[in-house]
């Protein structure tokens, strides 16, 4: 399990994140919420040994990410990240890059990771244009790619950063079932969004930043009680019950 | 972008291949024969066998068109992987070793090895090596503590590039017979290079393009991004900088036995690009190939277009590769690319 302990990380020396204690335990989809710019990505770059902290430590099972080599961290943590280059490769390739903390020189994959980076393609649904450039492919399409990449990884660990932005309603709602599908296999899925609403409906647990301190780390529903998206988004938010469960809303006007 | 359908099958990476091998053997079969003497393929043939010098036919075998033929082949396989390396690296389609100074940068080296040891020339390309070397490392660093963007890098290897030509120009004017051959030097070229000179730039070019060759997986993984490579498990800091230290040796022994060659580390890694995609084992090795082809095929222009007059290699790959570069370009931007 990867825990943060009073971790302050950000850039040229200016922390983005303060004093942040938080934990990704397994078999849940956590979710971090905030404003832009409340430094959800920078946390997540932490996370990830991408960003030294400032200061506190990230923790891998008890490890300080410090004493870990890249690729020890690369077989724990994968990362599906918001902004990327796209290279004019064959999607397959791309997914294989996935395997890349497992292999040696000469840099050869072998069958097994072939099986895995295609296993991987089938459960993103990304595995029809297998022999596609994936410059060629839509945004939607390429999200698949990219995600079929992080899981080929297998790292009890999955970060996804802003996986729905710009995706359409069907693309957005398989995204959520692979992070639910990952959690029900055990793994510790962090996902960063903005859909306040599809947070509390989906995640097992909400962590809301504001001004780079956590404000908040529960349960959706005690998230929502706690009225600090309110506060934090000023908006207004509901709940009501409908014959699909619980659905949440917002409005303009914080109450 | 249907030029990479073309490769993207079996059948059709396979024809680009062997076209492109057939089409290298070609050019260097052509380049042995014409020329201001033309020499059929049989007398070619027999001369390499034999060794024999002490023929016409042998000696300019030998002395003349067997020394520029390798010179061509290492030159543009050297500078197109070069090219490649760096363009992958700094995630710039528009950097190349003549764009960013890496080329001005050793050609200063050699002007300033020529000026004070004249003695110590076949140190030259070690001393272009370490030059292009500080050139990669100033323009780098140059462009990093700016905010890195993609024109940055550019702008600041065109003002570095500057820089260092008049730089060149002060070591010539004060030490005349530093490089006698200045013009020649400036717009590159071949003439007059022997097997002896080209032999400590083999030893760098030959090595250099096999690390780049097995290095590949790694700039696979770096092109996706730096942040996204570090998560892949990449050591990207030790990654760059050894695959920028070979750029700079491909870079600097071209430049210690031709010359300040442009064109071909720009122009190379773009075409095959459109050509093989951008998988980096295929690219680099499509560039060195496709790089030794088009220089080859470039000095034997410049040979014999208005034999027995030559042209400087240089003038004759801005010719053929400025229009090439700007269709390509244009292609592009015409959505057809």
């Amino acid at each position: 399990m990867i825990q943060l302990r009073n971790v302050s990380a950000g850039y040229g020396g200016a922390p983005v994140v303060r004093n942040v204690n938080l934990d990704f335990p397994a078999g849940q989809v956590t979710v971090l919420l905030g404003p832009n710019g409340s430094g959800k990505s920078t946390l997540v770059k932490a996370a990830l040994g991408l960003l030294p902290a400032m200061e506190g430590e990230v923790l891998y099972d008890g490890r300080n990410i410090r004493e870990l080599k890249p690729r020890e961290i690369a077989r724990n943590a994968a990362w599906l990240t918001q902004s990327r280059d796209t290279p004019s490769i064959q999607a397959l390739k791309m997914v294989l890059h996935g395997r890349f903390p497992y292999s040696g020189y000469p840099r050869r994959y072998a069958r097994e990771d072939y099986a895995i980076a295609r296993a991987a393609m089938e459960a993103t649904g990304s595995l029809p244009y297998e022999n596609e450039n994936v410059r060629t492919l839509s945004g939607g399409q390429r999200q698949s790619v990219y995600l079929a990449m992080t899981l080929a990884q297998d790292t009890p660990t999955v970060f996804m950063d802003e996986p729905t932005t710009y995706l359409d309603i069907r693309r957005q709602l398989e995204i959520m079932n692979t992070a639910r599908k990952l959690a029900s296999q055990g793994k510790a899925v962090v996902l960063v969004l903005h859909d306040i609403a599809l947070a509390l409906e989906r995640a097992d647990r909400v962590a809301v930043l504001r001004e780079g301190e956590l404000s908040c780390w529960d349960t959706p529903e005690a998230v929502f009680r706690s009225g600090v998206l309110q506060k934090t988004f000023r908006v207004g938010m509901e709940r009501t019950d409908t014959p699909h469960g619980v659905r949440y809303y917002y409005t303009e006007e914080a109450e | 972008m249907k030029s990479w359908r073309i490769c993207s099958t079996p059948g059709g990476k396979g024809i680009f291949w062997v076209t492109l091998v057939l089409l290298t053997l070609t050019a260097c079969v052509l380049s042995l024969g014409l020329g201001s003497v033309t020499l059929g393929p049989g007398e070619v043939v027999q001369a390499l066998l034999s060794g024999d010098t002490g023929s016409t036919a042998g000696r300019i075998v030998h002395f003349v068109r067997l020394p520029r033929l390798c010179a061509a082949l290492l030159c543009g396989s050297a500078l197109a992987v070069s090219g490649m390396v760096i363009q992958t690296v700094l995630h710039n389609p528009l950097a190349s070793p003549g764009v960013i100074g890496v080329n001005s940068s050793a050609g200063l080296a050699v002007a300033l090895i020529c000026a004070v040891a004249p003695s110590a020339q076949a140190l030259s390309p070690l001393a272009a090596f370490l030059g292009a070397l500080a050139g990669v490392g100033l323009v780098v660093g140059i462009a990093q503590s700016t905010g890195a963007s993609r024109m940055t890098l550019v702008l600041a290897g065109v003002a570095v590039s500057n820089l260092l030509g008049a730089c060149i120009d002060a070591v010539v004017t004060l030490v005349p017979e530093a490089l006698t051959g200045i013009t020649d030097f400036r717009i590159g070229g071949f003439s007059g290079v022997t097997m002896e000179a080209l032999a400590p730039a083999a030893g760098m070019i030959l090595p250099g393009i096999a690390a780049v060759l097995l290095l590949s997986r790694e700039m696979d993984v770096l092109s996706l991004g730096e942040e996204l490579a570090q998560s892949l498990g990449l050591r990207v800091r030790p990654v760059r900088f050894v695959l920028l230290m070979l750029a700079a040796l491909l870079a600097g022994a071209a430049v210690s036995f031709a010359g300040l060659v442009g064109f071909v580390g720009l122009i190379v890694p773009h075409a095959m690009r459109r050509l093989v995609g951008e998988e980096s084992l295929p690219l680099a090795a499509g560039s060195a190939l496709g790089g030794a082809c088009f220089v080859t095929v470039c000095d034997l222009l410049a040979r014999t277009l208005f034999a027995p007059y030559e042209l400087p290699v240089g003038i004759v790959l801005s010719f053929a590769g400025g229009p090439f570069f700007l269709w390509l370009l244009l292609r592009r931007r015409g959505g057809k690319g």
